[in-house]
Formats: C-alpha cells, structure tokens, sequence
C-alpha cells in the first residue's frame, strides 16, 4: 500500500516538474514566434533597404586614420573618409578624389591638386587645401605613434621634420597655395605617390573636430566616436558599438552623394571564421572577411558558388638568419629554396588557390613581373648542398623552423619539413611561438628560419624590396648589401621612365635571389564569401572595397 | 554573524592585494611587449608611446602609481583600443556577460535539479541512469562543440534559431544560454543527487516518513533544503564561472560581452585591459563566494551554531 502512494506522489511530483519544464519551453516557443514572425534575414532586408552588412574581422582598435592600423580599420574608414585621389575598383587606377584634377611637373616632383569646390565635410564645412596641410603636419607629429608616417616620406623633408631634424614644417613639401589648390613637392619623382593618396594615413581629418577633443598630437581622444567623428566619405558614423557593431550611413554632405547608392553599411566585427561562415548562411552577412581553409573544397563544388578567390598583394616566405653558422652560404640557401615543391604545397596544403612564388615580388605589381631564376629543382638543390661541404646532407646540423601559433602555418612547416628530408636529407625541428613572443624573436634575430608574410601597402615593387635594405626595419634577416641598397635608394628613384626603374627592381630582385636571405613560398589570396545580391564589387589586388560604387540588387 | 562577515571581507583585501601584484608582475615580465607589430614600428613611436602609457618608468614606479589608480576605481587608459578607458570596455560588455550567465544559470539549476533529484528518489533504476548518463555527457561535452553542433541543427538545418547575436535578432539568446548552462546542469545534477542520497537516508527523513507525510512533502519541505546545500555552495563560484569563462560561447555566437576581451588582451599584450578584468573577475568571485557562503549557512542549521558560536 506503501509503495503504491509512494509511486503515485513520484509520478505526482515528476507531473509537476514536467510541467515546470513545459512552461520554460513554452516561454521559449513565445519567443521564437515572436521571431518567426519577422522571419526576413539580414540580407533580405538589406537588399530592400539598401543595407549591407559586412564581415570585418576584429573590432577595430581606433577609427583616427593616423592611428590605425589595419584591414578592419581600413573597411570602416574608407567609407567614412576619402584622399585625395580615388582608385579604380578594378584596376586600382587613380581617378580623382577630392582632388578633381592635378597636374605633374615635368620633372616628377611637382603635384597640384586642385580641390574639387563641392568638397565638403559632414558637418557641411569646406574642405581646403590647409585640411591636407594640417593632416599631413599631424601625421607626423612623433606623439601621436602614427605607425604609417613613413607614408608620407616621399613629400620633401617630411622624414627629417618627422625624426627632428627639421622643426619648420613650413619647410615640408606641402603647400596650399590657396583654398583649392594644394602643392606637393617629393624628394624625387615617385612614380607611387598617386597610390599612396589612397592611403588613410594621408587622408584629411577634420581640424576642428579634434582639437575640441583634445590636443592634435594625443594620441586616442574621442573624437572618433559616434557623434563626434567628422569626416569627408561616402558615410557617416553612425554607431559604434564594442565588439557588436559599426554602423555607418549615407552622407548627404558628400561630394558625390547623388552616385551613393547604399543608405548604410553595418560593420560586424567577426573574429571567428567558422561563426562568420554560419552567419552568412543563414543570411546574416552580404559579405565575408574570410573562409576557413578547410571549407573551400566545399564551396568549390556548389553551382554558383558564393566563394571568390582573387589575388592579393601579399607574399609569404620564410626568413633565414644569415647570421647563423651553418646557414651564411648562399648556395645552402638557395639549396633550401629549391627544394621546395610550391605547386605541391598550393594545391594539397593550402588549397586556397594560392600561386607558387619564386620571387619576393607579387607578378603583375605595377606592371612588373619578375623573372628568377629559382625552380624546384632537387637534384640542383642537393648538389648545392654537397658544394657546400654537406654531401646528401651529411652532418647538417639540426636546424629549426620558427612559426608563430596557427594551423595553417603549422601545416606549411611540417610539408616543408618533409621536403627537405626528402629532397635534401636534412633534418629540420619546427617550434611554434604565441604571436608577440615570436615577433620579439624574429627582430632580436633569435631563429634560424623564421615564418613571413607581407601584405603590400601600395602598389609597387619598392614596397616589397625596401624590406631588405641593410637598416630596414622590416629585414630582419641580417642580410645586408650595399649594391642592394644603392640601387633600391638611390638608382631606382633617380630613374627617368617607368621602364628603367622595373629593370633596376629586377637587378635588385635577382640580387636578393641569388643571395636568398628569404625563401618566397606563394603569393597571397583573398578568399571571400559575396552574396549574389551585392554587385560593383570587383576583385583587385589590394581587396580594396568601394563603397560607393556598390549597389544591392533586389530580387523582390 | 557580523563579525563573520567582517573577517571575510578582510581576508579579501591581502588576496585581491597579491592577486593584482602577481599579474601586474606576470603581465610585465611576459615575452613581447603591447607595441610590437608585424611591420617593424619606428623607434620614435615606441618612444612616444612607451611616454604615454608610462610604460618608460621604472617597473616598481608603474607598480605604485597602478596601486593608487585602481584605489581610485580607475584601471586606466586600453593599450590596444586607442581612446578606450579599460572601465568603458568592462562596463560595455558586463551587462551583456551577466545577462548571458544569469539565463545559462537559469537553465542548469531547471535541469540539473529537478534531474538530480528524480534521480536521486529513484537510484539505480531508469529514472537515475538516464539522467545521471545525459548528465556525465553533459560534463564532457565541451561548450565549444556542443555551441555549433545546436547551431547546425537549429540554426542552419531547421532554421528555427538565430546562429549569432545577442539581443539583435529576437530568440538569439537562446543558444548562447543552453550551451554555456548545459555543463553546468550536468554538474548541478550529479550534485543534487548525491546531496539528496545522503539526505534521504537520514534519521530524520525516516521519522518524518513513518509520521505518515506523502512522499512530495517528505521530499520538498525536508530533504531539498539539506540535500541541495551542495548544489548552493558550487553556485557562487559556478556563476563567477560562468562570468569568467563565457568566452568560448561568446565567440562561437558573435556576443560582444566581457570574455572576449579578456582573451584578446592577453594576446595583445594589453597590460591595462588584462589586469583590470583580472581584478574584476577575482572580485566577482570573492563576492559569490561570500553569498554562496551565506546561503550555505541559512539553509544549514549545524553551520548556522557554528558562525553565531564561533
């Protein structure tokens, strides 16, 4: 009898719980049908209100152009901020900017640009020739930490007024000579400086707007937030929101608002690719900043397929340390590189459609393809070896890989390490480092062989051969030539046509080969996911987007 | 009672003291500084920054004078963020964490005890193996797989359910919330299961049954509040836990709270941003401690004596 009341107030007591428990499902049923009724994505209402929403990586660190660095940062402020000169979104191309025209000098080192009358701030002020002048003085002032002031070194005496040589900024090559017209001299004719217009560490930030937040030269004031920010763009800032959102809308102040066909982008700042990848398909993102490795053979075969690779001005390679012992030989060197089989690597490791490198110079840079002499080539690569006293890698000593901590640069190691076993019969240690850790051994030459990238700032082969000048900072290598560096600072610039100057950048790229301080390994891709909707979003080599060119197309 | 807290509250201070000193020395002392980049930085922007932030002062002096700002409730300036106090980035994402680990505390405590305590009536039949089996999977499936399998399943395949987002899309917490409290409902289940085994064998649950009481009382108005003393002191920390560990989920859901940025300072290398929460999260602990503490005692009549005697 016992038993069965006990069995009745369990089953009584399990009612009741499993009530509790309907009424939490119900709650939560309540919520979905509330969210069911506005069962529209992201990007079906985008299409309607003309509202992109754009996978940017990280939250950005700051929105001041003189302060920021990277490629979020750039999304967010090329929409809200623009140069002097524009670019083709295609060819990357200057087209006039705020600038509507500017004349060259004969001699290459005279530009003026005359400053459209209709430019025009957010806020509804004129934009001047002395914005620029002013920004330009700011992005050099020392205080501020502005990692891109090298930028602005071609404009006569701008490095010298930067590291203190010269304190009359009167003295640096940028003049206004009146409202609309502003003159820039450079120290020699720099057949880049077009590109670098583009740049954000020479847009114009607003005068005004700063200095009521703080003194010119301080460093992360607040001028930058939502509702103080001014700036000269397609869009205005909106909201920010940490780590959730950047909002930006259309700005009716801008010169060429009547061709701006977005009302708004939202920025979401995604920082992992698997979640960014869910969320654009489910329709929450019109655009991805990335695509997980591994999910590339997916997209491939998918009709249509949303996926875009495109080449990117990027180069990854490794570093030698010419300083260690075993590794001063060049022949070791180039034995190393040769024994690399890229194809291999591009197609069954990275699979990104990647293209195999065998010079430090992306093909196609300014219409520069340089040529080398570097194949894969083992046999070459081992009777390299042998000249250098180490036949079939006999007594080669353990030598180590350096890689900061990634998957993908793990992986890379380990097939190398498997070729130079292979081809060359040398043993090879990998050890990775968290990122700032290794960055510290990279620059205090603590490796042997140390994983690079770099990603080009503009569009020249000089941007990726300064790199390896005996005192750049970027070389690292320990690497250091003379021949080298006379040709990259003084030949290359002096040079009369555009002709010349390549063939004094292929002399110098032949050089850095044939001494192999760096082995190249590819040319970098931009791998994307695009919603079909978005259109005007052309691939170029800098992934650059121009906002202002794209337009959704709605199905509805 | 009150003298108990007071000495609880004064013990705090020498932890949270060498809590502060330990990773203000750690920080400092860690390979790789705040300011390092891919791209070599010039060393006149080191310099300027290096001024800015203090960091040119001798490492005792930056100690003393981080001492005297975080007496002022200022933990300063983000390395990283440019224009961002550490308490502005704190503050921006607390709400959204709290209210994240409050629904995930909600959801653990519903399963976990209504599971652990069924389980616990009936032990070793069905109604206690099932459960208690769910639960040690529970256990072991970690947030990070357990995140996107629920969003593959709910998100993408019968698009019931947000994949991302936190408060933009309605029904996007609802994820988030089952994925960080499931662990925790597990725990709670085997928790209360076995406080309520070693409950329901007491003499005073035989005395009460043999009065006659139906089962439910027997249970709900005298075995819970005993049996479930476990699962009150494992919530303190467990929901300090969840407000400090929410990272994982924050991250597979896109939810701009507070974990996310205690990972990426320490990557960073943001000295200011990497202390400040780690001061705020020890403080948080101390204080759920502290309650988890004092509910323990009110539910606890034995500890009750020992705190007004002692």
């Amino acid at each position: 009898m016992k038993e069965i009341s006990l069995i009745l107030n369990l089953s009584e007591l399990l009612k009741k719980s499993i009530n509790l428990l309907k009424l939490v499902f119900l709650a939560q049923l309540l919520l979905l049908s509330a969210s069911c009724g506005d069962s529209q994505t992201n990007v079906e209402k985008g299409n309607i209100n003309g509202t992109l929403y754009w996978g940017n990586g990280t939250e950005p660190q700051s929105l001041d152009p003189q302060i920021a660095t990277g490629v979020p940062e750039h999304h967010v402020i090329s929409a809200l901020m623009e140069g002097l000169v524009l670019k083709d979104r295609k060819t990357l191309l200057p087209k006039p900017g705020v600038a509507e025209s500017w004349d060259i000098s004969d001699d290459g080192r005279v530009y003026t640009f005359k400053i459209r009358d209709n430019a025009r701030w957010s806020n509804g002020d004129s934009l001047t020739a002395n914005d620029f002048v002013w920004s330009w003085w700011r992005a050099l002032q020392p205080a501020l930490g502005n990692l891109y002031a090298y930028m602005l070194f071609p404009i006569e005496n701008a490095q010298e007024y930067y590291e203190g040589a010269l304190t009359d900024f009167s003295k640096v090559g940028a003049k206004a000579l009146d409202e609309n017209t502003l003159q820039v001299t450079l120290n020699h004719p720099t057949p880049y400086f077009l590109q670098l217009l583009d740049h954000y560490s020479l847009f114009p930030v607003h005068k005004e707007t700063i200095e009521k937040f703080g003194a010119a030269d301080e460093r992360g004031t607040r001028w930058t937030y939502a509702g103080n920010l001014v700036g000269n763009g397609a869009f205005t800032l909106d909201e920010w929101e940490i780590n959730r959102k950047i909002l930006v809308k259309k700005n009716k102040n801008y010169w060429d608002s009547d061709n701006v066909d977005l009302n708004e982008i939202v920025f979401l700042p995604i920082d992992n690719m698997v979640t960014e990848e869910r969320m654009f398909r489910a329709g929450q993102l019109h655009v991805t900043s990335s695509l997980p490795a591994d999910k590339i053979a997916a997209y491939k075969e998918i009709d249509d397929s949303p996926m875009r690779i495109s080449p990117y001005l990027g180069t990854y390679f490794y570093r030698i340390n010419v300083d260690v012992p075993h590794l001063q030989d060049p022949r070791i060197r180039r034995a190393l590189a040769m024994a690399i089989d890229r194809v291999n690597l591009v197609e069954k490791i990275t699979k990104g459609g990647q293209i195999p490198a065998y010079a430090m110079t992306p093909p196609g840079t300014m219409g520069y393809f340089p040529e080398s002499s570097l194949q894969y080539d083992p046999e070459r690569a081992r009777k390299l070896l042998s000249d250098a006293g180490y036949p079939n890698g006999k007594d080669f000593p353990i030598t180590e890989i350096l890689y900061n901590t990634n998957e993908g640069h793990r992986k890379i190691a380990i097939a190398i390490q498997e070729m130079w076993k292979k081809n060359l019969n040398i043993d090879i240690q990998i050890l990775n480092q968290e990122w700032k850790v290794y960055l510290d051994s990279e620059s205090a030459g603590e490796y042997q062989i140390s994983r690079a990238g770099w990603i080009g700032d503009y569009v020249d082969p000089n941007n990726f051969l300064d790199m390896f000048i005996c005192e750049g900072g970027n070389n690292r290598t320990g690497w250091c030539n003379e021949e080298y560096d006379d040709l990259i600072l003084k030949i290359a610039p002096a040079t009369k046509s555009h002709k010349e100057r390549l063939e004094i950048f292929q002399k110098a790229e032949t050089m850095l080969l044939d001494d192999m301080p760096v082995i190249p390994i590819y040319t970098y891709t931009s791998i994307q996911l695009i919603d079909s909707a978005v259109k005007n979003f052309d691939s170029n080599i800098m992934n650059h987007a121009y906002y202002k060119d794209i337009y959704l197309e709605s199905l509805n | 009672m009150i003298k108990f807290l007071l000495s609880r509250l004064l013990q705090a201070v020498p932890v949270l003291i060498i809590v502060i000193t330990a990773t203000f020395f750690i920080v400092h002392a860690a390979p790789g500084g705040p300011f390092s980049a891919d791209k070599a930085v010039p060393p006149e922007v080191i310099q300027a920054l290096e001024a800015q932030y203090k960091l040119d002062q001798p490492v005792w002096r930056q100690y003393l004078g981080y001492l005297g700002d975080i007496a002022r409730g200022d933990f300063g300036p983000s390395f990283k963020y440019p224009g961002r106090s550490v308490n502005e980035l704190i503050m921006a994402g607390l709400p959204i964490t709290a209210e994240l680990a409050f629904y995930a505390m909600i959801i653990a405590i519903l399963i976990g005890v209504l599971s652990g305590v069924g389980a616990a009536m009936r032990p070793n039949t069905l109604q206690d193996y099932v459960p208690m089996t769910l639960a040690m999977i529970g256990i072991c499936m970690p947030s990070f797989l357990l995140g996107p399998l629920l969003v593959l399943v709910f998100g993408i395949q019968l698009e019931l359910l947000p994949v991302s987002g936190w408060g933009d899309i309605p029904g996007d917490k609802i994820l988030p919330s089952i994925t960080l409290g499931t662990g925790y409902a597990a725990f709670i289940a085997r928790l209360s299961r076995g406080g309520m085994l070693e409950i329901l064998s007491q003499d005073y649950i035989r005395t009460a049954r043999a009065k006659g009481l139906r089962e439910t009382t027997v249970i709900i108005k005298h075995a819970l509040r005993g049996g479930l003393i476990p699962v009150v002191a494992f919530l303190g920390p467990a929901f300090a836990g969840l407000l400090a560990g929410s990272f994982v989920v924050e991250t597979i859901f896109q939810i701009p709270g507070i974990g996310r940025f205690y990972v990426q300072a320490a990557f960073n290398r943001d000295y200011t941003l990497i202390l400040g929460m780690t001061i705020f999260l020890s403080t948080l602990i101390i204080i759920f401690n502290l309650i988890s503490d004092l509910i323990s005692i009110w539910l606890n009549p034995k500890l009750r004596d020992e705190v007004s005697n002692g």
